[in-house]
């Protein structure tokens, strides 16, 4: 309890002294970031446009429900004017009322159709990313290029940092200038992908393709976050953009290439693979794609996902294994079918780590080759 | 007719023991023990929200693990919709709408039963389908958040198909209690009491019932389809299957839109009768204001998709969406400048129910600019999901709602138990709450900007600030409710004795006969019609 209270209390402190601090106060963020985008940009007046008719509108209010208390109070002597329903105004206001409020909605309602006109555009454009969520990463699929990245929340950056649940392993590269468009899927349930500075948010829907675009005109790093609920690891899918000069992105995608038909190659090699090579791949593997249901300590979170440490599938069953990790489970639709999103050398690394991690200690090894048979 | 037949007829004759509550038909009855069980519900349904609150004080987590998180979500809503909010307006119906028009009681009183007792029932299992996911081999727990969304609830665990359940059973309560109303309110009005001589309650109630009976079967409809893809192979949500994970959002909120005016409207009724009592003014524009709100309910029928912005619908279909939800600034204007104008040239006095209808003007004003804001589809593109809805919804229920019903509580209870409550206590309560309530959700507003998303356990320290503020405002809004317990409790043990009419102003304008009745009114009102000038 005396841990508790002590950390209560630090991070009490540090708050309110980050509250009083002038400098750390004008940080704090009162508007929608700063946009990088054409059409975040147009987003933004729109917002600033409704905001302002907001803020007239409450201090127009306030001010005559303020002059009404100070002036029509029984305790200054006012008595009840009973005639005042009855005036010009008490007949017409249903009339007058209606008529103002339609026409401040129709200055919004102008601007509004204008914008929604130009996210509504759909023209060539020339770089297309398809954006997959998936409980809880994202996979990037640069439809031009062949290119895949899956980005995974980067775990090891503390509480106290800013980027905590805000940084991932491998981000999204983007040129700037260039027009991109984003299509949203989902693998399992719905997600939705918000970087707020470059892109609007349009939901990732299993079965649907969402279409959304964005020209970025500043580089830099752009953070986000998924926005809709999608269970356990919902708050744990950041979503980070690099947005680099033309040149260095095509210098990039060449590196991508060129290190994925090497991966490619090797997957493909007819080679047998030593337990320990298969233990070093697949721990990575299982770092990128597994820990956040089964867990780094392979013990999973009981009732919710199933621990591999001494689990029956995994100590004794191979055939089951196989089957689970390429296909998915049929009982529990949480548990993807990596068959078609991983290459056999990769499938067989995690295997063959599951199965000799932990203690598990089975020393069996599983090659790329009966990953071929058993898909 | 003997002596001791007619002496038997006026005595008031009230039942006793356990089968007085249980097989009550009588309205006043049923009405009180509607208003217990809102509010042992709103306790359940704030600790929920304080639990919440105190795992977002700082970054990390701390006491709660994200589903659990997630699970308080849902039920903190559930429970507050269903549990709280409709129960405690049913319960002021039951009560007040009776005494009001001038009939004997409810026009189905056993059927007034049946709404009432389900509502327990439907109580203890919204709270096993959180239990019950401790228990091996139950699965997750429900972390999908009230609106249920597929496939993330077809995910779920046994939890969900007690929400399922809970939600039919709570469904039937209400559609029961709707018809009711409905019928009592055109049936059983007392000779001279026309149509527009209503108290405003009546008019909001009677447009409520409509929309729950109209609402309430697609959402039964809804979950039921998501039952049977949870367990009987159908695929009505299931792109694998050839279903359409977007149609049970549909089906949601065709229901749940309208349910917003269902939370709303009967607290607006209250304000209709507070408004003109403490400013001694007839309600403004009384009859155009009852056209509004039937505009309002037609309205709000067809505007749902405005939940759903982001689920990528054709620009024609986003298009109509958008008018149609920014033309609700037109009804809902409307009525905040008809309390605006009864306060106008009126003589106001400042007790507790006047102080909460004035705060509810302001606050529900600012709940309506941002619901402007939010209506515009690109904008809504970015505040989607984020903590800026989360903001303006509480805005819009809160105040519009659940401080309309507290104003009902201090407005009505020297009518329920005969004695005046304790005026000072109900202002620091009206303060405490207050402010407790805005210095909670103003800031959310600026974390949702900031791009904090909704229904998240852990957040980054860029968010800190707004949460921890946020966080103590919960702590402080919650806690004040301790004082309304208090005073509620104490009001019912005794006090200074109510006159029939406590209220100077009550009858002025378009009011009801309930201030004719003794406080607290007899347990057999209006055996014989009353006349009405």
């Amino acid at each position: 309890m005396i841990g508790v209270r002590k950390f209560f209390v630090r991070r009490c402190l540090l708050i309110a002294s980050s509250l009083f601090s002038l400098p750390a106060a004008a940080e704090m963020k009162l508007n929608l970031p700063t946009p990088a985008a054409t059409i975040t940009q147009e987003i933004f007046d729109l917002h600033m446009l409704t905001a302002y008719v907001a803020t007239i509108i409450m201090v127009i209010v306030t001010a005559i429900i303020l002059y009404a208390l100070i002036k029509f109070r029984k305790s200054a002597g006012f008595e009840a004017d009973l005639e005042f329903n009855h005036s010009w105004f008490g007949r017409w206001s249903w009339v007058l009322v209606p008529i103002i409020v339609l026409g401040i909605d129709f200055s919004i309602a102008g601007s509004a159709t204008k914008t929604l006109q130009s996210v509504e555009t759909y023209d060539d454009s020339d770089v297309t990313v398809k954006v997959i969520g998936s409980q809880w990463k994202w996979t990037y699929e640069y439809m031009d290029d062949g290119i895949k990245i899956v980005s995974n929340l980067n775990k090891n950056i503390p509480e106290d940092n800013d980027l905590y649940l805000r940084d991932v392993d491998n981000p999204l590269v983007l040129p700037v200038n260039r027009r991109i468009r984003f299509l949203h899927t989902a693998t399992d349930v719905l997600h939705a992908w918000w970087v707020p500075e470059i892109a609007y948010k349009k939901d990732s829907i299993p079965g649907y393709i969402n279409e959304t675009w964005t020209v970025v005109e500043k580089e830099g790093t752009y953070r986000g976050q998924c926005a809709e609920n999608c269970g356990t690891g919902h708050a744990f899918m950041p979503i980070v953009v690099e947005v680099v000069s033309e040149d260095k992105y095509d210098e990039w995608v060449n590196g991508q290439k060129v290190a994925m038909a090497a991966a490619d190659a090797e997957a493909r090699a007819d080679k047998t693979w030593t337990l320990a090579e298969l233990m070093d791949r697949g721990e990575k593997v299982y770092a990128t794609n597994c820990t956040a249901c089964h867990q780094a300590n392979g013990e999973g979170i009981p009732n919710v996902f199933p621990g591999l440490k001494g689990s029956k599938i995994v100590m004794a069953d191979m055939a089951a294994h196989l089957d689970m990790v390429i296909h998915g489970s049929k009982a529990n639709p949480v548990m993807a079918a990596w068959g078609k999103q991983l290459n056999d050398l990769e499938l067989a690394a995690v295997i063959t780590y599951e199965r000799n991690a932990w203690g598990n200690d089975t020393g069996e090894t599983v090659q790329p080759s009966d990953i071929k048979s058993a898909r | 007719m003997s002596e001791v037949a007619t002496h038997d007829d006026h005595h008031d004759h009230v039942p006793s023991g356990i089968g007085r509550w249980l097989f009550s038909t009588n309205h006043k009855d049923i009405g009180t023990m509607y208003l217990i069980f809102s509010l042992v519900m709103l306790f359940l349904g704030g600790a929920s929200a304080m639990v919440m609150r105190m795992e977002l004080f700082f970054p990390g987590l701390q006491i709660v693990d994200p589903d659990t998180f997630n699970n308080l979500v849902t039920n903190h809503a559930l429970i507050m919709v269903f549990g709280v909010v409709m129960p405690a307006a049913a319960g002021m119906a039951n009560w007040m709408i009776p005494i009001m028009i001038g009939a004997p009681d409810m026009a189905l009183p056993r059927l007034n039963n049946l709404s009432f007792w389900l509502l327990p029932m439907a109580g203890i299992m919204l709270i096993l389908s959180m239990v019950v996911s401790y228990l091996p081999g139950t699965g997750g727990q429900v972390n999908t958040g009230w609106t249920l969304y597929p496939p993330l609830s077809v995910q779920a665990g046994m939890g969900m198909d007690f929400v399922i359940f809970t939600i039919h059973i709570l469904g039937i309560s209400s559609i029961l209690a709707a018809i009711n109303i409905v019928t009592t309110i055109v049936n059983m009005r007392a000779p001279g009491m026309t149509w527009f001589k209503l108290p405003l309650f009546v008019w909001s109630w009677f447009f409520t019932g409509l929309l729950l009976i109209m609402i309430m079967p697609v959402l039964a409809g809804g979950v039921t389809m998501l039952l049977f893809d949870r367990h009987f192979g159908t695929a009505f949500f299931d792109a694998a299957g050839g279903g359409d994970p977007v149609l049970f959002q549909h089906l949601f909120w065709f229901f749940g839109h309208p349910e917003v005016y269902v939370l709303l409207l009967p607290s607006i009724g209250v304000l209709g009768l507070v408004i003109p009592t403490f400013s001694r003014k007839p309600l403004f524009a009384y009859k155009p204001l009852v056209w509004f709100m039937a505009m309002l309910t037609a309205l709000g029928m067809v505007v749902w998709a405005h939940h759903q912005y982001t689920i990528g619908m054709s620009l024609g279909v986003t298009t109509y969406f958008m008018i149609g939800t920014i033309l609700i600034s037109i009804p809902v204007g409307m009525m905040l400048m008809s309390f605006i104008f009864t306060m106008w040239r009126g003589s106001m006095t400042f007790e507790t129910p006047m102080l909460f209808g004035i705060a509810i003007i302001l606050m529900f004003s600012f709940a309506g600019v941002t619901g402007v804001m939010l209506a515009v589809v690109p904008a809504d593109l970015q505040y989607h999901d984020s903590y800026f809805v989360v903001a303006h919804f509480h805005y819009a229920l809160i105040p519009g709602a659940l401080f309309g019903l507290y104003a009902g509580v201090f407005y009505w209870l020297p009518k329920w138990t005969g004695h005046m409550y304790d005026e000072k206590l109900g202002k620091i309560f009206f303060w405490w709450t207050t402010i407790g309530f805005n210095v909670t959700f103003f800031p959310q507003h600026f974390s949702g900007l900031a791009g904090m998303p909704r229904r998240i356990v852990d957040y980054s320290p860029q968010f800190a600030e707004f949460n921890f503020i946020s966080s103590v405002g919960a702590m402080a809004f919650g806690l004040s409710h301790l004082l309304f317990l208090y005073i509620i409790i104490k009001t019912i043990r005794g006090g200074e004795k109510a006159p029939d009419n406590p209220w100077e102003g009550s009858q002025i304008g378009t009011v009801g006969l309930e201030w004719n009745l003794p406080s607290p009114p007899p347990f057999h009102s209006f055996t014989t019609p009353p006349t009405i000038k």
